[in-house]
């Protein structure tokens, strides 16, 4: 991206101040280095956003913004319902409640060397990766309801977890608002046999060790060390979140042309939140969101039968779970009045500062942990929400490195088979269905995730807290 | 070259896919073609399963997603990678088939899963020298 473009405010804040059908600015943070590598569509992206209804206080991308669909990738704008503000399937994205959740595991680097390789197979064995596979609950139609309404409550219930786990889940687990009869047939049958399975893609089950602390305090308060052993995992919604992204884009497509509302690209498609389709994708996206924290507490209970057949002694005890392709109805403070707004994270990570009421008190003194992720061969992080954060971006972060080659180039370029021995050659054990998949996932195929920590630090969107070193990759 | 066949194109986090043909409606099979190509080599798949599809949209570019998407759907809830397909519009109305095999990770080494077609860089339409291109950006 031209740097001519933009204003900048400070190293790390670039503005796009408000010309033809923009309602407010657009503020990307980054540094020079980050902005350059951006794709010129992140601009026209970025500006689009700021031209939808009822927008509130300006379009923002994130320091790891990519080219998206009608949002950028790392894209965050709140909209107010009072202002004609609108929600908006593209905004959210095809799959819904993406994220990461990190598990302490009670284990030390030293424990798992030795037995880095059984653990890999084990976990690869035990949670389903990958086209195609199949998870081993089966559920029928009132089940599938009551898990779109329950979430990780409903998986809990059921055994799949422990109740300290809910506290550590973003809504405690559960997404109020969820209407599964706003979910179609089609949606659920697509659901039917995927739940708890990872997917594919750059979704994956990781084995990592705290390699680095920035912050000792936000550290003790996340109770991490140095050389600890974490488990993250990084997946969504699966077939039902896609199947509701696909239907409500038609819908909402369809829908804003007979609102009057500009789409200065039809991917943008939304509709007022104050309208029939509106609000019938909000019950439903609720329930995906339902969906993705099922999903993710499934696979938890699977992975903790995974270690507790090789490693007896660990004790698996959820540290955070937190999505970043959401649509969240928060409180937030715009030019001194405290207003209700429907906020749009797609590819981006909310970060609640220090005393937020919603993090649960043993957080709530240091900030929400933010967890980005990595990409097999490369680092992931912990951060913390900052109170700062709330003016800068409503309190949201990066989420991740994105892309910088195309798959096809990276399949050009390497082959799955050498990626995989080479890692495993660095000490990183990958087991994945597919090698061809491993190969467009090559870590080098993404950017310097460390460069997007550093400007999202920098900047204050949030603050490193830890960099995580991958042990054992499962790829879908 | 022939008229009919079908390209991928570069998006930062995902894959675009071009569809050309002689008609929209061979564009529209060749769409469907790139997109198995994200997933697995077409080559590979011996079609023997067979699948009908019926869509409609109010425009041709809504009914290219839609006929991307029914595919996803079929793709996911039967396990099975197509690599036939025969498309007929009336209008905005199609009606295909497509043919495929379950999917056989050994031996399809399938790469990714596509998620669902998208409205970004979406066109549908006949070039001046008559030729059809039907392309999107595909979620994966």
């Amino acid at each position: 991206m031209e740097t001519s473009l933009l204003t900048r405010k400070s190293p790390f804040e670039w503005w796009i101040e408000p010309f033809g059908s923009m309602r407010v600015p657009a503020i990307i943070y980054a540094d020079e280095a980050l902005i350059a590598a951006m794709d010129n569509k992140v601009y026209e992206q970025v500006t689009n956003v700021a031209m939808l209804p009822g927008i509130v206080k300006a379009s923002y991308a994130m320091p790891d913004a990519h080219w998206g669909y009608g949002f950028p990738i790392g894209g965050v704008a709140a909209f107010d319902p009072e202002q004609g503000g609108v929600v908006s399937a593209g905004g959210v994205g095809f799959d819904i409640s993406c994220g990461v959740r990190c598990l302490h595991t009670g284990l030390r680097r030293e424990d798992i060397e030795p037995l880095k390789k059984e653990l890999a197979d084990t976990l690869y064995r035990t949670v389903p990766a990958g086209v195609g596979s199949t998870g081993r609950i089966r559920l029928s139609d009132s089940e599938m309801d009551d898990m779109l309404t329950g979430g990780a409550r409903w998986a809990v219930a059921r055994e799949l977890g422990t109740a300290e786990d809910l506290e550590r889940i973003e809504e405690h687990g559960c997404m109020q608002g969820a209407r599964p009869d706003r979910v179609s047939h089609h949606a659920k049958h697509r659901q039917r046999d995927e739940m708890g399975t990872l997917g594919s893609g750059n979704h994956y089950l990781e084995v990592q060790y705290v390699a680095e602390i920035f912050d000792t305090p936000a550290a003790a308060a996340f109770d991490i060390q140095l050389n600890d052993v974490v488990v993250s995992i990084h997946c969504g919604s699966r077939g039902l979140g896609h199947q509701i992204g696909t239907e409500f884009l038609k819908s909402m497509a369809i829908a804003a042309k007979d609102f009057g509302i500009y789409l200065p690209d039809r991917e943008l498609a939304c509709a007022p939140i104050n309208s029939p389709v509106g609000q019938s994708y909000l019950g439903a996206m609720r329930a995906a969101i339902n969906c993705a924290f099922a999903n993710r507490q499934i696979i938890t209970h699977l992975t903790r039968q995974a270690f507790a057949n090789v490693l007896p002694q660990a004790n698996l005890v959820l540290l955070y779970d937190v999505s970043h392709n959401t649509c969240k109805v928060e409180q937030h403070v715009i030019d001194g009045q405290p207003r209700e707004l429907f906020v749009h994270r797609k590819g981006a990570t909310r970060a609640f500062g220090p005393g937020h009421p919603d993090l649960p008190p043993a957080l709530r003194e240091v900030g929400q942990p933010v967890l980005i992720g990595g990409s097999m061969g490369t680092a992931s992080y912990i951060l913390a929400g900052t109170a700062k954060g709330e003016e800068l971006s409503l309190s949201s972060s990066c989420h991740g490195a994105g892309r910088s080659m195309s798959r096809h180039q990276a399949l050009k370029q390497w082959h799955g088979r050498q990626l995989i021995d080479q890692l495993a050659q660095e000490g990183i054990i990958i087991r994945s269905p597919s090698t061809r998949g491993v190969a467009e996932e090559a870590p080098a195929a993404y950017k310097d995730v460390g460069a997007v920590v550093d400007a999202a630090d920098v900047a204050g969107l949030s603050r490193k807290v830890a960099r995580l070193r991958p042990m054992v990759c499962i790829k879908g | 070259m022939g008229t009919n066949r079908w390209e991928h194109f570069s998006h930062d986090a995902d894959i675009g896919i071009v569809g050309i043909g002689a008609t929209e409606e061979q564009a529209f099979e060749q769409a469907a073609l790139a997109m198995t190509a994200v997933i697995t080599d077409p080559a590979g798949l011996n079609p023997q399963e067979i699948v009908e599809i019926a869509c409609e949209a109010p425009d041709d570019e809504l009914l290219f997603v839609d006929w991307l998407n029914a595919l996803v759907f079929e793709m996911a809830t039967r396990h099975l990678l197509f690599s036939r397909f025969e498309v007929r519009l009336d209008g905005h109305r199609l009606h295909g088939h497509a043919w495929g095999e379950r999917v056989n990770v050994e031996k399809h080494q399938p790469a990714v899963e596509v998620k669902g077609a998208t409205l970004t860089s979406l066109h549908v339409q006949q070039q001046a020298d008559g030729i059809w291109v039907a392309q999107c950006v595909v979620d994966v």
